[in-house]
């Protein structure tokens, strides 16, 4: 389980997170929606101790991630699988050396390595691409190596960063169904960081909404399209003209 | 005013917390001897091996340079022979470590600072630790120990280099033979001359490698934070070796 406990973070002057708070259960894929800027990839990195927060902290498998030391972090990190906005391949490595590389970390023989970059790859449809470099690959099978370099580890956890943010919708389509499968393959516990509402919906066991640097509302799918919180409720409706509304005073004793 | 210079001090406090802290990071990595060894002799190729060349250019002009200017200072006053004393002193000394060095401050140096600040501005350095390698374990120790490795080797075939093509000169182009040449090199030789240059070598190897490392993962913003970190590598590199440079000869010579 992961648990964010009044979490708050500030970059200079700016406050990201404040006093955020979530609970995440083992096995349910949890998607954070909010706007963009508004601290979603910051309670990401927080998991696996990227980011320190100011003060509350962030529990994973009820170990408090700020207090562990290098070892422990290192323990902490081999559980949790990363995929990135970017995808943050190592572009001087082929597809394979990427896949590689946290493998290495886990001491597994050659063979094994071998299979677990094979198994992976299939995962997520980029068999052939193995000597690849990233630069020669398109932003949705960046995506999809991104996704089959965090399960090559078979972590307990999987984070998304935004995963279908820039692609097509055709190619996120096939992103979400990527999320759906590895969840179903390997039942590893998601957390989906995204503004993009059809992805939400589709991957999604429960949805929280991330404004003003703490969780608005958080419940089943369901539950948050028939919201009747005025704040997200114009996030899903998208609709700008309620923006000045949703943040006008009547509605600032919900922060 | 009072406050400017509070601002002033609380900013170099800080710098130097930072510096501070990513030296303890680095000195902790090198217990991770299984992740840094491999990774070292591929970098002691692209710094030492790579280097090679514009290092023998450098020393090749400075020898030829260096055969002359001592001609004309010296003609007249002394025995000529001491155009060798001087090619050999100034470039074992001197010349040799220092020029190369500041030419691998710019070459090494910018190099590995916009190679992990683009790392860093990609995510790459965040998505190495979530798979479990510490940055500095990976990324600085090998770039460290392999510039502090081979400096001193690229220094020694520099120098030597500076000391053939003077030789070179003072044969051709003074009229100097050969033996009156080597006659000045060994006048007033001493083992120190060798190991003097050789050891500040190390150090400026190590000081190039440390700074482009820092300034690289250090790198805030896009591609402009990744070309002002590469400058700062360059600029504060070369200050460093100039520094350096001055402690070695107080505290050896």
């Amino acid at each position: 389980m992961i648990s964010f406990k009044d979490v708050k973070k500030r970059f200079d002057s700016n406050v990201v997170l404040d006093g955020f708070s979530l609970d995440v259960h083992d096995g349910e894929t949890m998607v954070i929606l909010g706007y963009s800027g508004t601290g979603k990839s910051v309670a990401l990195k927080h998991i696996v101790g990227l980011l320190e927060p100011d003060s509350g902290q962030v529990e994973v498998d009820e170990q408090i991630v700020h207090m562990l030391d290098r070892d422990g972090l290192t323990q902490l990190r081999s559980n949790v699988g990363y995929v990135f906005q970017s995808s943050a391949l190592f572009d001087s490595m082929t597809v394979t050396e990427n896949l590689k590389l946290g493998l290495k970390r886990q001491r597994l023989s050659d063979a094994e390595i071998r299979d677990r970059v094979a198994a992976s790859l299939a995962l997520v449809d980029m068999e052939g691409t193995e000597d690849r470099f990233p630069a020669e690959l398109s932003g949705g099978m960046r995506k999809r190596v991104g996704i089959a370099r965090a399960i090559a580890l078979h972590p307990r956890y999987i984070l998304y960063d935004e995963p279908t943010t820039g692609l097509d919708p055709v190619t996120s389509a096939v992103i979400n169904q990527l999320m759906i499968r590895t969840r179903e393959k390997l039942g590893v516990t998601g957390i989906v960081v995204t503004h993009d509402l059809e992805s939400a919906y589709m991957v999604g066991d429960r949805i929280a909404m991330l404004y003003h640097g703490r969780i608005r509302q958080v419940g089943p799918v369901e539950e948050i399209r028939r919201t009747h919180d005025p704040v997200v409720r114009q996030f899903l409706d998208g609709r700008p003209e309620a923006a000045a509304e949703a943040d006008s005073g009547m509605f600032r004793a919900f922060r | 005013m009072y406050k400017a210079l509070s601002l002033t001090v609380a900013n170099w406090l800080s710098t130097l917390g930072s510096v501070g802290h990513f030296l303890s990071d680095v000195a902790r990595s090198l217990r991770d001897v299984r992740i840094w060894t491999g990774l070292t002799v591929e970098q002691m190729r692209r710094i030492g091996v790579d280097s090679v060349p514009i290092a023998l250019f450098i020393s090749a002009f400075t020898g030829i340079v260096l055969s002359m200017q001592a001609s004309y200072t010296l003609t007249g006053a002394v025995p000529l022979y001491f155009v060798g004393t001087a090619v050999g002193k100034g470039l074992l000394l001197e010349l040799g470590p220092v020029l190369t060095g500041l030419v691998l401050a710019g070459r090494v140096g910018a190099n590995i600072a916009a190679e992990l600040g683009t790392m860093k501005v990609t995510e790459q350095v965040d998505a190495l630790e979530t798979l479990a390698y510490d940055p500095h374990s990976y990324l600085v120790v090998p770039r460290v120990i392999a510039a502090s490795v081979m400096f001193p080797i690229v220094v020694a075939m520099a120098s030597a280099l500076g000391i053939v093509t003077g030789w070179l000169t003072a044969v051709n182009m003074l009229e100097l033979s050969t033996f009156e040449f080597f006659k000045g090199i060994k006048m007033f030789y001493q083992d120190k001359d060798i190991w003097y240059g050789l050891v500040k070598s190390i150090s400026f190897g190590f000081v190039i490698a440390l700074v482009g490392c820092g300034m690289g993962l250090s790198v805030r913003g896009g591609a402009e934070g990744v070309g002002r970190a590469t400058t700062k590598a360059v600029v504060y590199g070369s200050a460093m070796i100039l520094v350096l440079d001055a402690v070695w000869a107080v505290t050896v010579l």
